[in-house]
Order: structure tokens, then C-alpha cells, then sequence
């Protein structure tokens, strides 16, 4: 043993000398090779960021279709299955075009407190160059395409509300127009340069909102609302039962939609490190709570947990952490996602029977009030030590939420959900009388009686061979 | 055409569960020819509440399966004996049987008609 000792001592003292000799002997690094090696360090987490926003667009897209489609496919009757799903679809194609056109100019560009301006009109200036305001490390490009997909699924949320009784070319001019009028300057004023709710840079009401709490659910939710109230309920609502015609398209779309929310909160890092790490962790331990949650309340009320009752509790806690994740520690995500369950359970269950709207698909239940519990949660459970949003000039800390003994970001928090309810009731309400008193919101009665599918597009989700030429 | 009138079809609606105890037990008596059909009804039976996002629905027409046979008049009480004893639970839902007089059979491939072309 004591030999053995001895002679390791000999091999380290030999190794240390010979390295230090080596270390004498190589030439001086020329200023040269540095800057090429931090040129490609960068190169490589640009790249490795890159592949990970790219992913995420991808997640993200997937979340719309087949996500949405299926989730709400298999919710209505048989009769409107692929009119359902169609208007996700259509989203996938009409926002696309015209993000490229306008829409990502006047949510990213440069612009006022309310909206952007007009530098990126026709993609002009959106290349391989980043925007360090954004993401300093992925090109431009990939911040805009990813942005893209959270354009394509918040209108295509609020046809949940509205179901089973509205024209395809008054759906497809209203989310158009909602799309350019509330998301456009609502998406500014969170994340936009110079928006007035714009944490990250300096707005004056700095909202804490990592993906889209406010942007994405508070929004599509509160005009989905608007909607059930505008358009009316569908015949025979509530006496005729319509129960969902397949829960198993259902529970596939809402699978997907979770594996798709870690590319829409994880990817709202930015970026491949450990804030993405963060953000994909409390949105996985936010949405299981509330599976529980919801399920759990189901069980006591109905003496059954139902697997709609545990996708849809999923899905409510995946938007209630969705402002939260990248800002909470995964315990407070188990919070959240808890409280969400059991409140958003509340809503679809009590609150819709009380008041009796028509909300068919609970986009406000689900999206509108889980968006607003999770935008307050948010500011109660944001912690500086995931995530220092907040600088002194020092570039120390500051408190991030209430448990940071921040109280003030509860009225920050406030401020931006009071923002995106009023804008998405105003713009909603607009949008809805103008298209409306031009060409219509509702189709006739014998072709809600008959159903979408055949009467909007001429054709059946589930056909028998019947069909002669 | 004398031996018309002498066939009697036997409509029996069933638990879906039983089918296969059904078929058998008509196959081993020498019955081979059968139409079945997914059905949907009820009788005496109560149906079940579904929960739907905290909506109730009560179903009370409840999946059955609907067994459609026509045979000779002479193997009739034979036939109701096998689906009777092969689909009895004992407990209310169990089904019906129900025979009628058919008045004629028709085999599209060739024109056969009557018993010979049960």
C-alpha cells in the first residue's frame, strides 16, 4: 500500500513537469486564432439554439394541426367533425400568408406603446442577422417563423366557442381580422420593442407573460366568450343532448397538444440552455397537476373520473403555466396546475350551466379563465432565483413575484390582464358587428340542423358508401 | 310453389356480449345462414348517465345486437330453444325473440326461390 503511494506521488510530480515544460515550449496564440475560435463558439450556439427554436416552430405548429383539430374534432357531433377541423386548418394557411404580409411588422417591428411599426412589412429586413432585443443567437428568420405559430393557434382556440353554427367565410374574415386588430397589438405590447407591458425590455408595466398567458389564452379566450354571447346558442341548446361524437379524437389531439406545449414553453426560452430546461420541466409537473385537479373534482362531483375530464384538466393546466413556466420552480408548477384543475373545472361544469351561455367548446372556460388564473398566479409564484427578469443599475436582482416579496408585480400582473380583456371585448365586439352586418355570422337554420360538413364544404367526415355520381 | 309460406324468420335481439355463445350454438345445430346487425334500443331496461365536462346525458338507447335468420317452419322451436338458453342472462335486457311468417326467398345468383334457397 505504502509503495503504492509512493510511486503515484513519482507518476503525478513527472506528469505535472513534463505538462509544464509542453506549456513553455508552444508558440504564442496569435489574437487571430482567438477571435476565429470565439467566432466559432458563437457559430455553434447560434446552431445549437437554432435547431432547438426550429423544433419548437415545429411543436408548435403541431399543437394547431392535428392538436386543436382532433381536441375539438371529436367534441362536436358527427355531423361538424371536419368543419371543426378545418377552421384550425384554415388558420394554418390564412395567418401564414399574411404574418408574412403585415402581421409580424406590426407585433415585432420597432413601433409605439400599442403596436408595431412598419420596417418588417413583406418579411423586409427578417433574415439570417438576429435581433438581439429578441434572441441575440437565432437568426431573425427563426424568431419569426416561431412567432408564426403562436398567431396560427390563438385564433384557431376561439373556434371553440363558436362550433357547430357559423359560416366558414365569416370564420375565416373574422379570425383574419381579430388576428390583425387584437393579436397583433397585443403580442406587441407583451413582447414587442417598446410595448408597454414588455418586461424583458423595460415597458412601464412590466407584465410577466414567458409564453403567451395573456397574449395567447386571456385573448383568444375572452373573445371566445364574446363570441357564444354575439352568435347565440346552437338550436337546441342546452335541452337537445350533444355529446362529444368521438372522445377518442379527443384524447389523441390532446396528447399531442401536451408534447406540443414544450416546444411553445420550453421554445419560448429562446433559446437550447437551462431556462428551456426550466420552462419544459413546470410545464410538464403544471400540466399532470391538473390533470389531477380537474379529475379529482370530477370523481367527487360524478362519482367517476372521466378521461375528458383528465385531457381537458391537462390542457388547463398546460395554459394556466404558460405565463408562468421559465419564471417558477417545478413545486410552484405543481401549484398552479392543482389550482387550475380544480378552477377551470369550475367554470366548464358550474359557471357555464349558470349563466347558460353557449360556449361549445369551453375556449373560455378552458382558455379565458385558466389564462387569467395563471397571469395572477404568475405574479405570486415568479421567482427571481429561476429566473432574474428584474435588474437593479448593478445588474443585481430584484424580486420577481409576491413570494419574492415583490407585492408590486401583482398590480403589474393586473394591468395586463385587464389589457388583454378589454382589448379582446372591444376588438372582439367590432370585428364581430362588422362582419356580421356584411356577410353574415351564422349559417341558416336547415344548414345547422343538417350540419357544417355537407352544407359548408359538401362533404362527411365519416361517409357510407352511399354517394352515386 | 306449394311449399311457400312455410318459413319463418326469426329476428332475436340480443346482448352484444352473447353473439358469439349465439352463433355457435346455431352453428352446431346446422345453422349457418345469419345476418347480424348492430343495434341500438331499449325495453324494460333503464339506460346509464354519461358525464360530458359536468353535462349529464342519460343513454337510454343501449347497444344490442340483432340476429336476423330465416329457416324452415320445423326448426323453429329448435332454433328459439338455442338462442334462448345461449343469450339468458336472467336479468332484465336479456332481448326478444321475434318469428314471422316469410313469404317468399329469392337467391339472386341463380333464381332459386323458397325453402331451397334458404
Amino acid at each position: 500500500m505504502h509503495k503504492f503511494l509512493v510511486v503515484l506521488l513519482v507518476a503525478v510530480y513527472l506528469a505535472l513537469l513534463s505538462a509544464s515544460a509542453l506549456a513553455q515550449s508552444s508558440a504564442p496564440v496569435s489574437t487571430d486564432k482567438v477571435a476565429q475560435l470565439e467566432a466559432s463558439i458563437a457559430e455553434a450556439k447560434s446552431n445549437a439554439d437554432n435547431a432547438w427554436m426550429l423544433v419548437s416552430s415545429a411543436l408548435v405548429l403541431m399543437m394547431t394541426g392535428p392538436g386543436l383539430a382532433l381536441f375539438y374534432g371529436g367534441l362536436v357531433r358527427k355531423k361538424n367533425v371536419l368543419s371543426t377541423m378545418m377552421q384550425s386548418f384554415a388558420m394554418m394557411a390564412l395567418i401564414t400568408l399574411l404574418w408574412g404580409i403585415v402581421i409580424f411588422s406590426l407585433a415585432f417591428a420597432k413601433g409605439n406603446s400599442f403596436i408595431g411599426g412598419f420596417q418588417h412589412l413583406f418579411l423586409h429586413g427578417v433574415g439570417a442577422a438576429p435581433d438581439p432585443d429578441y434572441a441575440g443567437t437565432i437568426p431573425l428568420q427563426t424568431f419569426m417563423v416561431y412567432q408564426l405559430m403562436f398567431a396560427i393557434i390563438t385564433p384557431a382556440l376561439i373556434t371553440g366557442a363558436f362550433a357547430e353554427r357559423m359560416k366558414f367565410s365569416a370564420m375565416a374574415v373574422f379570425l383574419v381580422l381579430w388576428t390583425l386588430i387584437v393579436y397583433a397589438p397585443m403580442a406587441h405590447m407583451v413582447w414587442g420593442k417598446g410595448g408597454m407591458l414588455n418586461a424583458a425590455l423595460g415597458g412601464r408595466f412590466p407584465t410577466l407573460d414567458f409564453a403567451g398567458g395573456t397574449v395567447v389564452h386571456i385573448t383568444s379566450g375572452v373573445s371566445a366568450l364574446v363570441c357564444a354571447l354575439y352568435l347565440g346558442k346552437r338550436i337546441g341548446y342546452p335541452t337537445e343532448v350533444m355529446p362529444p361524437h368521438s372522445v377518442v379524437l379527443s384524447f389523441i389531439g390532446a396528447c399531442l397538444l401536451w408534447v406540443g406545449w414544450f416546444g411553445f414553453n420550453a421554445g419560448s426560452a429562446l433559446s437550447a440552455g437551462s431556462l428551456a430546461t426550466s420552462a419544459f420541466v413546470a410545464t410538464h409537473f403544471g400540466a399532470a397537476a391538473a390533470t389531477i385537479g380537474w379529475g379529482a373534482a370530477e370523481w367527487i362531483r360524478n362519482g367517476k373520473p372521466s378521461a375528458l375530464g383528465a385531457i381537458s384538466g391537462a390542457v388547463a393546466g398546460l395554459v394556466a403555466i404558460t405565463p408562468a413556466a421559465g419564471f417558477v420552480s417545478p413545486m410552484s408548477a405543481i401549484l398552479i396546475g392543482l389550482i387550475a384543475g380544480v378552477f377551470c373545472y369550475f367554470m366548464v361544469a358550474k359557471v357555464k350551466a349558470l349563466f347558460g351561455y353557449d360556449d361549445s367548446l369551453d375556449a373560455f372556460g378552458v382558455h379565458g379563465a385558466g389564462g387569467t388564473l395563471g397571469a395572477i398566479l404568475t405574479g405570486i409564484f415568479a421567482s427571481k432565483l429561476v429566473n432574474p427578469i428584474f435588474k437593479d443599475a448593478q445588474g443585481n436582482a430584484l424580486g420577481s413575484g409576491v413570494i419574492d416579496g415583490n407585492w408590486h408585480q401583482l398590480g403589474n400582473q393586473l394591468v395586463g390582464v385587464l389589457m388583454a380583456w378589454g382589448l379582446a371585448i372591444v376588438g372582439t365586439v367590432v370585428i364581430l358587428f362588422l362582419v356580421d352586418k356584411t356577410i353574415g355570422l351564422r349559417v341558416s337554420e336547415d344548414h345547422e340542423v343538417t350540419g357544417l360538413d355537407v352544407t359548408q364544404h359538401g362533404e362527411e367526415g365519416y361517409s357510407w358508401e352511399t354517394a352515386t355520381r | 310453389m306449394g311449399d311457400r309460406n312455410t318459413m319463418t324468420k326469426v329476428e332475436a335481439v340480443i346482448q352484444p356480449s352473447k353473439l358469439d355463445a349465439v352463433k355457435s350454438g346455431l352453428l352446431e345445430i346446422g345453422i349457418d345462414g345469419m345476418t347480424v346487425l348492430e343495434a341500438r334500443g331499449h325495453g324494460r331496461q333503464k339506460g346509464h348517465t354519461e358525464f360530458y365536462r359536468g353535462r349529464e346525458y342519460t343513454v337510454d338507447l343501449l347497444p344490442k345486437i340483432k340476429i336476423e335468420l330465416v329457416i324452415v317452419d320445423e326448426r323453429v322451436e329448435e332454433v328459439v330453444k338455442v338462442i334462448s338458453d345461449a343469450a339468458r342472462t336472467g336479468k332484465i335486457g336479456d332481448g326478444k325473440i321475434f318469428l314471422s311468417k316469410v313469404e317468399d326467398v329469392i337467391r339472386i345468383r341463380n333464381d332459386e326461390r323458397g325453402p331451397n334457397a334458404l
